[in-house]
């Protein structure tokens, strides 16, 4: 009972947030939205027991994916009027790509139930430990079988972060930072100078 | 294996981490100061590398004793055969740069660590036993290359070629991406043994579903992006021409031999029983490269663009010997890849020796007119390597042409090998252009600039192993490809 009541609870919040996702005038508003239905769907994650998938979901899409999306739309000048523009021009096209989407995703359940795909039997060497909860199973594939891949895994981040500096870090010749050493060892006879000038003739300096 | 035995047998690889881990510190510290210092530390680790290699190139290791990780890792002689290759390129590709970016002030302490992070990551590529291995390698390598292609990042045409190089890159790994995921949905498994024994009939009956046929071929695609095969080449001459050319230098070499024996292991282990499934495809890609690339170079002006489709042509002779599906055209792919890299590297490092008088590198087929009459050896260098690129015999470059058309005709695909030959003919064409122009026009006495004794030593280097005396070495260098080929065909 109680599980039903929860899911029909995160299953509307996911579908209205979703809905107010495209329908708020304010982008930013949308992405508050999409931050909601992310939660909602984590929600749905740990009802059917996946709940790996919803700290991913939580962890990566609200604590990364979201945030950076609401950097872009807040640092960015876009003028979302003008992006809005065509929306009823392209309305027609948006609705047969979602029938598109609809015909195929009934279609997929119609092959599903037909059970005519003939995958292929799972390794036994990567199957679920028993009585073990998803999160330990995979920690414990991926930090016994899987040691070798996530220690590459890790170059490739520290690649990834050595390309980021590469490509944006430089050293700006215009910019006036505060030095408090080069501040506090300026001595008087460098900052002051003394004139006696001429009469008529101005100051210079 | 313990963790131990492992570590050991992966030393060129725990070498390379570990060398590009702590540079990366001296790095921080002493910033670009330190550039000229990483980039011989980072050349001492390659050469390093390659001593803990060899063992196993001469060994003919295979099977379970090569095998380490559960299986997603082989150390080989395959592996070993194509990471000295890579070895060689990257340690190329980092003594000639200094030079080149020195000169435009761009000479950073990262350039050499990124070589070598993605020459860690072809060396994982080329020993990839798993569908996760070879993703992760390819990741590794193409994320450090998607980098250094827009390294000028000042320059229009370096970051054009770097977003060019990401977005299609990015793309190509979605595809192969999907064909993995499809390919491991139909047989269960990632290893490259369980998908050979899963397709022949070890777990649920023989061959290729329909699902995994898809899966193949996207992973085909994906794979043919990467070595720049047609019809997946269009980034090759945009992305020569843009990247700095000591980086071009790189991508025409190791990057091509790493994604090459990537597809060879795939093709051959992996979906090694279902020969008849990708035959068709591979031929396809081999003559439409060959075609494309002598077709399409005859128009170009540039020389890193006319050097590009080179390249494409060249895959697309290695890829007839990946069609023959035997053991002898797997060796003879081998052979092949290794001349067509130190041809690369000859051709490249001569085009880097092209400079005006202040420096200012020349790229143009006009700006070499009439070279040969002031800078007579450089000439005569890219000469050789033109004449051997196209494969005229008493070079080395007819010899990896012939040892792949004759393992054609030994697999019985003589119309491919006859097709192979009239195009290559097409492409001499173009070859030949280079030479008229550099010994036959007025000259333009541009190219007057003096370069190191480093190019110098490289260039020499590549047009000793080029030149006829390169045919001494056909016993050994044909025996070690058989032993590396023989590791793609022993089922333990």
């Amino acid at each position: 009972m109680i599980q039903a009541l929860a899911f029909y609870l995160f299953a509307t919040l996911v579908v209205l947030s979703g809905v107010m996702v495209i329908t708020a005038k304010n982008p930013v508003h949308s992405v508050l939205w999409l931050i909601l239905s992310f939660f909602n769907a984590a929600g749905l994650m740990i009802l059917v027991g996946a709940e790996f998938i919803a700290m991913l979901l939580v962890i990566v899409y609200v604590g990364a994916v979201a945030v950076l999306f609401l950097f872009v739309v807040m640092m960015l000048d876009i003028d979302f009027a003008t992006l809005r523009a065509g929306f009823i021009k392209n309305f027609p096209l948006g609705i047969a790509i979602a029938l598109v989407l609809l015909a195929e995703l009934v279609l997929g359940i119609g092959a599903g139930r037909a059970g005519a795909l003939k995958l292929g039997t799972p390794d036994a060497a990567t199957a679920p430990l028993a009585g073990a909860s998803n999160i330990e199973a995979i920690g414990t594939l991926l930090y016994t079988r899987y040691l070798f891949l996530f220690e590459a895994s890790g170059m490739i981040l520290l690649v990834a972060m050595l390309g980021a500096i590469v490509l944006t870090h430089r050293k700006r010749p215009g910019v006036r930072g505060q030095n408090i050493s080069h501040q506090i060892a300026r001595r008087p006879d460098e900052a002051t100078v003394n004139q006696r000038p001429e009469v008529g003739a101005g100051v210079k300096l | 294996m313990g963790a131990w035995a492992s570590l050991r047998l992966i030393a060129a690889e725990d070498i390379l981490s570990l060398v590009g881990l702590l540079l990366l510190l001296v790095a921080g510290w002493c910033g670009d100061k330190a550039a000229r210092f990483i980039t011989g530390a980072c050349v001492l680790a390659l050469a390093a590398a390659a001593v803990f290699t060899v063992p196993a190139l001469t060994n003919g290791v295979m099977g379970h004793d090569a095998s380490v990780f559960f299986g997603q890792y082989a150390e080989d002689s395959f592996a070993a055969y194509a990471k000295l290759l890579i070895y060689g390129a990257a340690a190329a590709a980092l003594l000639v740069a200094p030079a080149f970016f020195e000169r435009v002030g761009a000479m950073r302490a990262e350039y050499p660590l990124l070589v070598l992070f993605a020459t860690l990551g072809m060396g994982i590529m080329v020993s990839a036993t798993d569908l996760l291995t070879l993703y992760i390698g390819l990741e590794l390598n193409s994320l450090a290359a998607y980098v250094l292609a827009s390294f000028l990042r000042n320059d229009g045409r370096s970051a054009e070629a770097g977003l060019k190089y990401f977005v299609l890159g990015a793309l190509a790994s979605g595809i192969l991406l999907f064909g993995i995921s499809l390919v491991y949905g139909f047989t269960g498994t990632t290893s490259f043994i369980g998908i050979r024994e899963a397709l022949h009939g070890g777990t649920f009956g023989a061959g290729l579903s329909v699902g995994g046929l898809f899966g193949m071929i996207f992973m085909l695609a994906g794979l043919a992006f990467k070595i720049s095969a047609v019809p997946f080449h269009m980034w090759t001459p945009d992305v020569y021409e843009g990247s700095p050319t000591p980086v071009t230098t790189f991508f025409a070499t190791a990057p091509k031999v790493a994604a090459l024996a990537l597809t060879m292991r795939v093709a051959l282990f992996a979906f090694g029983t279902q020969a008849h499934a990708w035959q068709q495809v591979v031929i396809f890609a081999a003559l439409a490269s060959i075609i494309v690339g002598a077709v399409g170079a005859i128009g170009q002006t540039n020389i890193k663009r006319l050097m590009a489709y080179s390249s494409i042509n060249n895959v697309g002779f290695m890829l007839i010997g990946l069609a023959a599906a035997t053991p002898s055209g797997a060796s003879a792919m081998l052979v092949y890849l290794a001349i067509y890299t130190v041809m690369s590297i000859g051709g490249f490092v001569a085009v880097l020796m092209l400079k005006d008088a202040e420096g200012e590198p020349l790229e143009t087929l006009a700006d070499i007119a009439g070279l040969s009459r002031h800078r007579k050896v450089l000439a005569g260098c890219l000469a050789m390597v033109m004449f051997s690129l196209a494969g005229i015999p008493p070079l080395f470059g007819f010899w990896g042409k012939f040892v792949v058309f004759q393992a054609a005709v030994a697999a019985g695909m003589v119309p491919l090998a006859a097709i192979g030959i009239a195009a290559s003919v097409i492409g001499a064409f173009y070859y030949l252009k280079v030479v008229k122009v550099m010994y036959f026009d007025e000259p333009a006495n541009l190219a007057v600039g003096k370069s190191g004794w480093v190019h110098q030593a490289i260039l020499a280097l590549c047009a000793a192993f080029i030149s006829p005396a390169g045919y001494l070495l056909t016993k050994w260098l044909g025996g070690l490809a058989n032993l590396a080929a023989s590791a793609l065909f022993h089922v333990a």
